[in-house]
């Protein structure tokens, strides 16, 4: 509040800079109020209450990978099908995305020009065109165009191409696999525990400590040994094709089983998130100073050891945030797969819709929890930003 | 001068909160005085359709829209109006159809909607009579050798999500005992382009809409001829007009509309003799359905239905009885009227009109 004094008559109620402004903030409140009740008084107009996800489901989800749904399970198992679904295809599709991403941003500064170019035809054609597109492309063009299950395509017997199945061998868990996991979970501590002792001595001596090398080595040894020990806990199949039921055809047994909806969506969201995680890594590599490679080109480093070394841990400070949010939009778009037939979350959760009703219940759980993926993404992303950035500054 | 200042803001507060209260009184259209007048006022009918299923509601490139379904809202309109055309058409997906139904924004709703008890129950609709039994049938290629569905375990089925086509599927497969897959698709024509590469042996719908996808199936495909409908109907579809509950006046316009198109073809009244029919009745019942005196008499009865007694004048006029409806857009999808659920109760179908007297 200024002190100054004013000759002459002080301004009027109306001429207030304090009303004036409180008129207008009233009147933005009375906005916003108004909105929310008319929102609320349609969404009372319908029922809310999540009652109806106690039901029985009465309709069978076609894609389960270590789930056991069935029409008899409740909505809400439908719908936690449909979660798990989603994280699965998220998960799998955030580690391809970031290899492919990182690959093809380091491809782009190549020296070579092939690499270069194509690194650049690649990120141009996925970056500018709808994803939408792309996946309804992957699916309908390249998947589904696949040879029936008859004619399918067999390569050593290893792996299986068809448009019911890509069929890759797969290693499945037996008996005894806790206990495997367990003495792996020691063998990772004892292989750390070597590697750091190697790397104090090799600073103590200067001396090549070969820690890596060691500890990779103890692991692999202590993991053979164990697996033989108990039992061997994985057994390993490879694809084979049932055969025919009255003449045809009936699908493929062994092995994993991709679907040609997950493979479609997976390709769809990795090529298309991958070209903007390439151009994040790209512009992340260069904003740092050309001196850093040219001093570790200077001391005679190798173009590997002054990528991973040098250029790549500093490139990641800058890299990390923007690529959170490559990472949410993957996650958000994995919602594209109701064009697909792939059940994932959305999928299902407007399957439920449809059948029971209780539209505003069952999109603000489905916004939910799309909410918690996304916050769960960001939150690792931030403790990882953190940590990257206080090894930086110290 | 202090509480002068206070006053003058708490005049200020309660001019905003008037202002809140006025703008949320106008809020819902005829509340209180009906549905039928409210139209009336409006002088348009405001009717969810489909607009993607041929034969029954579907957007012509031209933007207007045809099909059985539609003819239905143009009959409404036509008896509660006198103009057919005064029909505003709200395409809706199958999601949507009973929240806006619900939620007054639309009068009525056609678009082959199956009559359920959950529906009329939990989700606020009230159906007319059936204009349309359809049945849940199954489609699979001709060389799959494929002769009834006791003959698919563990094959694969194309379906359309969340309709009550995916929970009778999964009934009749459970009945069975036999194991399948199913593949939900969002949109018809991602599905048939999967059913066309073979990731699925089984193609599950209503009966209509499997006749009217294979009697267009492209040529390079195999044409027709390459796809079989199994003889097995495994589920009733009775596909009709539905309203919001709790508006009997208006319910029962909707369903003498219908009532009185069957009745008309029973009749043999239509819209190439309604004029004739109308200065001289074949029988009392004729003039019963047009509201037209018997023999110079006096005056019928009036049903007191809340339209006009002659309701049924400008339906057959502009729009035509059930038949010719059924003729015009259901027949050119391959599926004619004779020896189907939709036959006249007197040529064997089920389709019965309860007595206009």
């Amino acid at each position: 509040m200024s002190t100054i004094a004013i000759p002459g008559r002080a301004p009027g109620f109306w001429h207030r800079r304090r009303t004036r402004r409180l008129a207008i903030q009233a009147a933005f409140g009375v906005l916003v109020a108004l909105i929310l009740l008319y929102l609320l008084e349609r969404a009372l107009g319908l029922q809310l209450g999540f009652e109806f996800l106690r039901s029985r489901a009465g309709f069978a989800i076609s894609h389960q990978w270590a789930t056991d749904f069935s029409a008899n399970n409740s909505r809400l198992d439908a719908y936690l099908t449909g979660v798990w679904n989603t994280v699965r295809l998220v998960v799998v599709g955030l580690l391809l995305a970031t290899f492919l991403g990182v690959l093809a941003g380091v491809s782009r500064l190549s020296s070579n020009w092939l690499v270069a170019k194509i690194a650049l035809v690649y990120v141009e054609v996925f970056r500018n065109t709808p994803l939408l597109i792309q996946i309804i492309f992957w699916y309908t063009a390249v998947f589904l165009r696949l040879p029936p299950t008859r004619e399918g395509i067999q390569l050593f017997d290893l792996v299986f191409l068809s448009n019911r199945a890509l069929v890759i061998p797969w290693a499945f868990p037996q008996d005894g696999i806790g206990v495997w996991l367990i003495v792996l979970a020691g063998a990772a501590v004892a292989a750390w525990a070597v590697r750091r002792w190697r790397i104090a001595d090799e600073e103590r001596t200067g001396q090549p400590g070969r820690g890596n090398t060691m500890a990779v080595t103890l692991f692999v040894l202590l993991a053979a040994v164990s697996y033989a020990l108990t039992d061997q806990p994985l057994d390993l199949e490879v694809p084979t094709v049932n055969p025919p039921v009255n003449g045809s055809f009936r699908g493929m047994g062994g092995g994993l089983q991709v679907s040609p909806e997950f493979a479609g969506l997976l390709v769809g969201l990795v090529m298309y998130t991958g070209a903007f995680i390439a151009e994040i890594v790209r512009g992340s590599i260069q904003a740092l100073p050309r001196g850093q490679g040219e001093a570790s080109q200077a001391l005679g480093l190798g173009a590997y050891d002054r990528m991973t070394l040098i250029i790549l841990p500093q490139a990641l400070r800058i890299m990390i945030p923007p690529l959170t949010n490559q990472y949410l939009n993957l996650t958000k778009n994995s919602s594209l797969a109701v064009a697909i037939a792939y059940p994932e979350l959305f999928f299902v959760g407007g399957t439920i819709q449809n059948n029971a009703g209780h539209a505003v219940p069952m999109f603000l759980l489905i916004m939910a929890t799309y909410l918690v993926l996304s916050g769960v993404t960001a939150t690792a992303m931030n403790v990882l930003n953190r940590r990257v950035q206080v090894v930086g500054n110290n | 001068m202090r509480t002068s200042l206070l006053w003058r803001y708490s005049v200020l507060a309660v001019a905003m909160v008037g202002l809140l209260g006025l703008a949320c009184e106008d809020n819902g259209d005829g509340e209180g005085s009906g549905k039928l007048q409210a139209v009336i006022d409006r002088g348009e009918l405001r009717c969810g359709v489909n607009d993607g299923v041929p034969g029954f509601g579907f957007l012509e490139p031209d933007g207007s829209f045809s099909g059985f379904d539609v003819d239905f809202c143009r009959a409404v309109a036509a008896a509660v109006l006198g103009d057919a055309e005064a029909v505003e058409y709200i395409p809706l997906s199958a999601g949507a159809r009973f929240d806006a139904l619900v939620q007054d924004e639309i009068d009525v709703l056609i678009r082959n909607t199956t009559w359920t008890a959950e529906r009329d129950g939990a989700q606020g609709a009230a159906f007319t009579l059936t204009t349309f039994y359809d049945g849940q049938g199954m489609m699979v290629r001709s060389e799959s050798g494929i002769t009834s569905i006791d003959d698919m375990e563990g094959i694969t089925v194309c379906v359309l999500r969340g309709t009550t086509t995916e929970g009778n599927l999964e009934d009749r497969f459970a009945l069975g005992g036999i194991s399948y897959t199913p593949l939900a698709f969002e949109d018809l024509d991602t599905l048939e382009a999967a059913f066309r590469e073979e990731r699925c042996d089984g193609w599950t719908s209503d009966q209509s809409q499997l006749a009217a996808r294979r009697s267009s199936y492209p040529a390079e495909a195999g044409g027709p001829d390459s796809l079989t409908v199994l003889s097995e109907v495994f589920s009733k579809e009775p596909l009709g007009p539905a309203v919001r509950d709790g508006d009997d006046e208006w319910f029962d316009v909707v369903n003498w509309v219908v009532i009185g198109m069957i009745q008309a073809d029973e009749l043999g009244v239509g819209s190439d003799n309604v004029e004739e029919q109308i200065s001289e009745p074949s029988s009392i019942d004729v003039a019963r359905l047009l509201g037209v005196p018997w023999e110079g008499g006096e005056d019928l009865p009036d049903f007191a239905l809340g339209v006009d007694r002659t309701f049924m004048q400008e339906v057959l006029r502009q729009v035509g009885n059930y038949d010719e409806v059924y003729e015009r857009n259901i027949v050119p999808l391959g599926i004619p009227r004779e020896g189907t659920l939709n036959a006249s109760w007197r040529e064997g179908g089920i389709l019965y009109a309860p007595p206009m007297r």
